[in-house]
């Protein structure tokens, strides 16, 4: 039988062409404003969103999650502006504590390896609800995109510049902020805690290494992140191991495929 | 609300490239257009002081900046030079006031600056090209989807003033450091603001670069009507081309023409003494 007579890979192949523009747009500034370390820090959050859901009897854990994240990436901010250390160190102090939260919570008696599937993800356990949650993070990432993203260029490039043309900027990166937390959110159990950044960052990085200006930039991660999305889903059913490393192992495949070409094409 | 305030931006940016690209025809030798300095602006800092905890960065910092002017700040490290331009910026918490006056009518308006840092910390290889970079921060169309041929032939012109036409479609990343002050120069100039802020603007470019980008200047400051504030180390380019200078160390300790500013026994201590023992 090929993979898509199971009506749970059709779920996971839309839910793909779902995840991997959204993960190919959002990566690109992710990489470029330096905030690798704070997505990855809110995918570990996960757990903590998780275990609050858990004690508060939330049924919707992705409800739960999404809360938590937005008010993780919101705090966090604001004590990063604070100046009192920095951004790595803000950074690891919180992602420190969400995590330990999050284990202490969940491992009560004994019960942690029930969640431990979501440090790899399930692709494969996607709803029609997931579904729809998903297409309307996208949409909100192009809403977002559209109306912020020059702002949010021109404060990776020089906060003070920005300032100075009028750019609303803690507004600026706060939304984007609690975009990243929505989205990672949302795509955590599928892609996996221990993953998904790989995902984000790795078709934005291949990206840059082929790319003159901002659209090409987009252009090319979004294909290379929809492009692995799809090999890694196939490959995965055929080798029979989970989607999201498989994933990650192309799209890490690509990224070394693009920085020969850069070395190639300088000589 | 939004939409209208997109539109304006981009209308008021029209106005200002056709009037010059207007002057330009008119005049046919005049390389900028454009309303010159008037000599009615003015700027008044009034008693700015900053404080970091119990530590006094700047006390009591007061100037008068008119437009039309070329004022060089000047003083050693950590004399406060970089907080009275983050004060001006408005990123700065300080007592004390700075506030943009037209003396004709006796009105007081918002200050529109523009601002030159000494360098960016972009990431490396980063692909951003001169276009991108300056239509994200003078328009609203997302660059990201696509380049528009208005936009990029206004950006061009604007560029080619500045004496960077040929880089719009560079990588910013492989600017050398002469074009990019030039490139971010026309930047700051997009619209004109009232002030022009430059930090440190010359340090790490070539001889030759830096006396272009001073020529720049004193063209710009002949056409239109702006001030500007110039922070540098360079001290005999600003014997050249300053018209004030001021010596900051915590608080104004000379200010005057160049000359006068040389001769001040402020200067003599905060240079001389510095360079004996350098």
């Amino acid at each position: 039988m090929g993979f898509l007579d199971y009506a749970f890979m059709k779920n996971a192949l839309v839910a793909i062409l779902l995840i991997t523009p959204m993960f190919g747009i959002m990566g690109t500034m992710v990489v470029n404003n330096r905030m690798a370390f704070f997505s990855d820090a809110l995918g570990h959050s996960a757990f903590t969103g998780m275990a609050i859901g858990l004690l508060l009897g939330i049924s919707d854990k992705d409800l739960s999650m999404v809360i938590f994240a937005i008010v993780f990436a919101i705090l966090l901010n604001y004590i990063k502006y604070k100046n009192v250390a920095s951004a790595d160190t803000v950074i690891s102090v919180f992602s420190s504590l969400s995590v330990a939260v999050g284990l202490a919570i969940l491992s009560r008696n004994g019960n942690f390896s029930k969640y431990s599937v979501m440090l790899v993800g399930d692709i494969l356990n996607v709803t029609v609800t997931d579904i729809v949650k998903l297409a309307l993070a996208l949409t909100a990432t192009i809403v977002v995109w559209i109306f912020c993203y020059n702002g949010l260029s021109g404060i990776g490039i020089n906060k003070s510049i920005a300032k100075s043309k009028g750019i609303p900027v803690i507004l600026y990166e706060n939304i984007f902020a609690c975009l990243v937390a929505i989205v990672v959110m949302l795509t955590v159990r599928m892609a996996g805690i221990l993953i998904i950044n790989a995902l984000l960052i790795l078709p934005a990085a291949a990206a840059r290494n082929i790319s003159g200006n901002a659209r090409e930039y987009h252009l090319f991660s979004c294909v290379g992140s929809i492009f692995s999305g799809l090999t890694g889903l196939i490959l995965s059913f055929y080798l029979d191991v989970a989607a999201g490393p498989m994933i990650a192992i192309v799209a890490s495949v690509l990224f070394f495929l693009t920085f020969a070409v850069r070395e190639v094409g300088r000589k | 609300m939004k939409k209208n305030k997109y539109l304006q931006k981009n209308k008021e940016l029209d106005e200002i490239i056709d009037d010059e690209k207007a002057a330009l025809y008119r005049t046919g030798k005049m390389k900028w257009g454009g309303r010159a300095a008037c000599g009615f602006h003015r700027i008044e800092i009034n008693d700015l002081s900053v404080k970091s905890g119990n530590t006094v960065i700047l006390d009591k910092v007061s100037l008068s900046i008119y437009c039309g002017k070329l004022t060089v700040i000047i003083g050693k490290n950590g004399g406060g030079k970089s907080t009275l331009i983050k004060s001006i910026l408005g990123e700065r918490a300080y007592d004390g006031s700075i506030v943009f006056r037209d003396i004709k009518n006796n009105t007081v308006s918002r200050l529109k600056v523009g601002y030159v840092p000494q360098k960016l910390d972009l990431e490396p290889n980063m692909p951003l090209s001169v276009y991108d970079m300056a239509a994200g921060y003078i328009s609203r169309i997302p660059v990201f989807l696509r380049k528009d041929k208005n936009l990029y032939d206004r950006i061009k012109t604007r560029l080619e003033m500045f004496d960077a036409g040929n880089l719009i479609d560079k990588r910013v990343c492989d600017l050398s450091g002469g074009e990019l002050q030039r490139v971010l120069l026309t930047i700051a100039c997009t619209p004109v603001p009232n002030l022009l802020l430059l930090d440190e603007p010359v340090s790490g470019i070539d001889k030759n670069g830096r006396e272009l980008f001073y020529k720049i200047l004193a063209d710009l400051k002949k056409s239109y009507d702006l001030s500007i504030i110039l922070v540098s180390h360079d001290l005999d380019l600003m014997a050249q081309y300053a018209d004030d200078v001021v010596l900051v160390d915590k608080t104004v300790t000379a200010k005057g023409t160049p000359e006068e500013v040389m001769a001040s026994e402020a200067f003599k201590q905060t240079f001389l003494v510095n360079s004996l023992k350098g």
